[in-house]
């Protein structure tokens, strides 16, 4: 079994760089494994958040002073690193939005009311988070189309016959997630978008985990949007992008309307702006946003490739030593997985599993993960998730070990 | 382990987790609700038959967490036999003990009797719901609105 050590990955020099991981929770050092639900920060991007208030603070794209064209370069910056960081064609086509969340609503607002008629089909998977269905229900229930949903089978795998059969004429719209926040599965998500694509299906990615653990290619994926939201990969809360090819996001219409969104503006008629501003309607969440360009250095300054090898140990290590336990059952069993591990324990319920192990500082998830449909198609009423990121060692998974001993003691299982 | 998590998860809680009393659907109740915890997916009925304004049997249904079904459990031991108006105080009670921090040799948990083994969720604030949720969904058969009681609505 790899130990941290083993893998050639200086752990305890990134961890250095997140102040919050120093901390003790209830006395003992705090082991963060909640990293699905959002990620901790590093002292670079706190540090942007506090020099852009101390330092740089002003509106952009209107003012011709110094601190609104300072802060302006520095927010179109941020757009430009995103760009890069999902290799997208050109900059125009990254709408900084709230989250995924929104950026998902978006699509389905826009794309959604100008291009789905009643009696269309929209396909998602099984395993979406509830922010890759609802947005999707609320189209069908203002347009009369309907939702199609791709299965998966007891490993927590989409079936991509289901997927071939889903497809018909009267598809118009295809929606899924890159990595599954419940189960950890790595969708084969260019083959999905190639099957929409040969019948000039758009697809749209629900990026909010994978975007924090694989590289992203938006242009080698040939996904027509993708969604992912800034606190999952180390930025700050409220801020995410949506990437959308350029001759989609043309032909759709504004999100929300206000300024910065308009080229004119008169009372019997409005010119919109050009992209990506067209979706961007009032005062931007500017700090944040230049500090998820931080966000975006920082990771790149740690090597995509060297979190990559060296989460995959830690998800293998954590898989061993988890399943050694008895009574334990790992919900999410893919062959293509990543960061993940949810599960349940025999007789005792995820939620006394999360207070028992957070008494021992450890922080997991519990619940069902916003994805109520994962947990109805395993028959369970939640899990216990813990989730991985590059700062986390296979120490900290010993310490979860130990802590799960502990609720087998309490509950006598 | 911590004397908090040995408060909370005391035997006689541990036991009706186990062994859930009236865990059971009556055939013929006068009022049913249900408890419902969308957070978290704990989700109970709660059947109760009356006779006049005694409650003459009470049982429950479903699925939760340790604190959450024990909870159900010793609620319906406690309030068998009561009246509804002896109920819905007990649940004030109840409410009081397990929302605050000091609840020690209070009048209060004198009077709870073997419910004041849940005083100590007081220590724990995400798991209050679970303590409470039975005693929202009774609260509401009583009442006999009939209506889905939620956490987040309660």
């Amino acid at each position: 079994m790899p130990r941290t050590q083993d893998v050639s990955f200086d752990v305890a020099r990134v961890r250095e760089d997140f102040p919050i991981l120093g901390q003790k929770v209830h006395g003992k050092p705090l082991v963060y494994f909640d990293n699905a639900a959002t990620t901790q920060k590093p002292q670079t991007v706190i540090d942007v958040l506090s020099k852009y208030y101390s330092m740089q603070n002003a509106n952009i794209h209107r003012g011709v002073h110094a601190l609104s064209e300072l802060a302006t370069y520095e927010y179109e910056k941020a757009r430009g690193k995103v760009k890069l960081f999902l290799n997208a064609a050109d900059s125009r086509e990254i709408i900084f939005v709230r989250g995924t969340t929104e950026g998902i609503n978006l699509v389905a607002a826009s794309y959604g009311r100008k291009f789905i008629k009643a009696g269309d089909e929209i396909i998602i998977s099984a395993m979406e988070h509830h922010s890759n269905i609802v947005p999707w229900q609320l189209l069908c229930e203002q347009t009369g189309a309907l939702l199609k949903v791709i299965p998966m089978n007891d490993a927590g795998e989409l079936s991509l016959d289901e997927y071939d059969r889903l497809l018909t004429e009267k598809t118009k719209f295809v929606s899924v997630v890159y990595l599954s926040n419940s189960l950890g599965t790595i969708n084969p998500v260019k083959e999905i978008i190639r099957k929409a694509h040969e019948r000039n299906i758009p697809v749209l990615i629900d990026g909010a985990q994978s975007t924090s653990h694989l590289t992203i290619d938006v242009q080698a994926l040939d996904c027509d949007f993708y969604a992912f939201s800034g606190h999952k990969v180390f930025g700050p809360t409220g801020i995410g992008g949506l990437y959308g090819k350029t001759r989609y996001l043309e032909t759709m219409p504004p999100y929300q309307g206000g300024g910065d969104m308009i080229s004119s503006v008169t009372f019997e008629k409005t010119t919109y702006n050009a992209l990506p501003y067209k979706f961007e309607a009032g005062t931007p969440n500017i700090a944040d946003t230049i500090a998820l360009g931080a966000a975006i250095d920082y990771v790149h300054s740690v090597g995509l490739e060297g979190i990559r090898s060296y989460e995959k140990a830690l998800l293998n290590y954590a898989t061993e030593r988890l399943s050694a336990v008895k009574g334990l059952r790992i919900i999410g069993t893919a062959k293509e997985k990543a960061s993940v591990i949810s599960f349940t324990m025999d007789n005792v319920h995820a939620h006394d599993v999360g207070t028992i192990v957070d008494q021992e500082g450890i922080a997991v998830r519990t619940g069902h993960h916003c994805t109520q449909p994962v947990m109805k198609r395993f028959g369970i009423p939640a899990t216990a998730r813990a989730s991985f990121a590059f700062y986390n060692t296979t120490e900290e998974i010993d310490r979860l070990v130990d802590a799960l001993g502990k609720v087998k003691e309490i509950f006598g299982t | 382990m911590s004397s908090g998590l040995n408060e909370l998860y005391q035997q006689l809680i541990l036991d009706h987790n186990k062994s859930p009393r009236n865990f059971r659907k009556l055939d013929h109740p006068t009022y049913h609700a249900e408890g419902y915890n969308p957070l978290c997916g704990d989700h109970f009925t709660v059947f109760v038959e009356m006779d006049g304004d005694t409650i003459k049997d009470v049982s429950f249904q479903g699925s939760g967490c340790a604190i959450s079904k024990a909870s159900a459990s010793m609620m319906t031991t406690a309030v068998k036999g009561t009246t509804k108006e002896e109920a819905e105080k007990l649940f004030e009670k109840f409410h009081a003990v397990v929302t605050r921090d000091i609840h020690k040799d209070t009048e209060d948990l004198d009077e709870l009797g073997c419910l004041g083994a849940l005083a100590g969720v007081a220590e724990f604030p995400a798991r209050i719901k679970c303590a409470s949720l039975a005693w929202h969904a009774l609260h509401s058969a009583l009442n006999s609105n009939g209506a889905v009681v939620s956490t987040e609505t309660a």
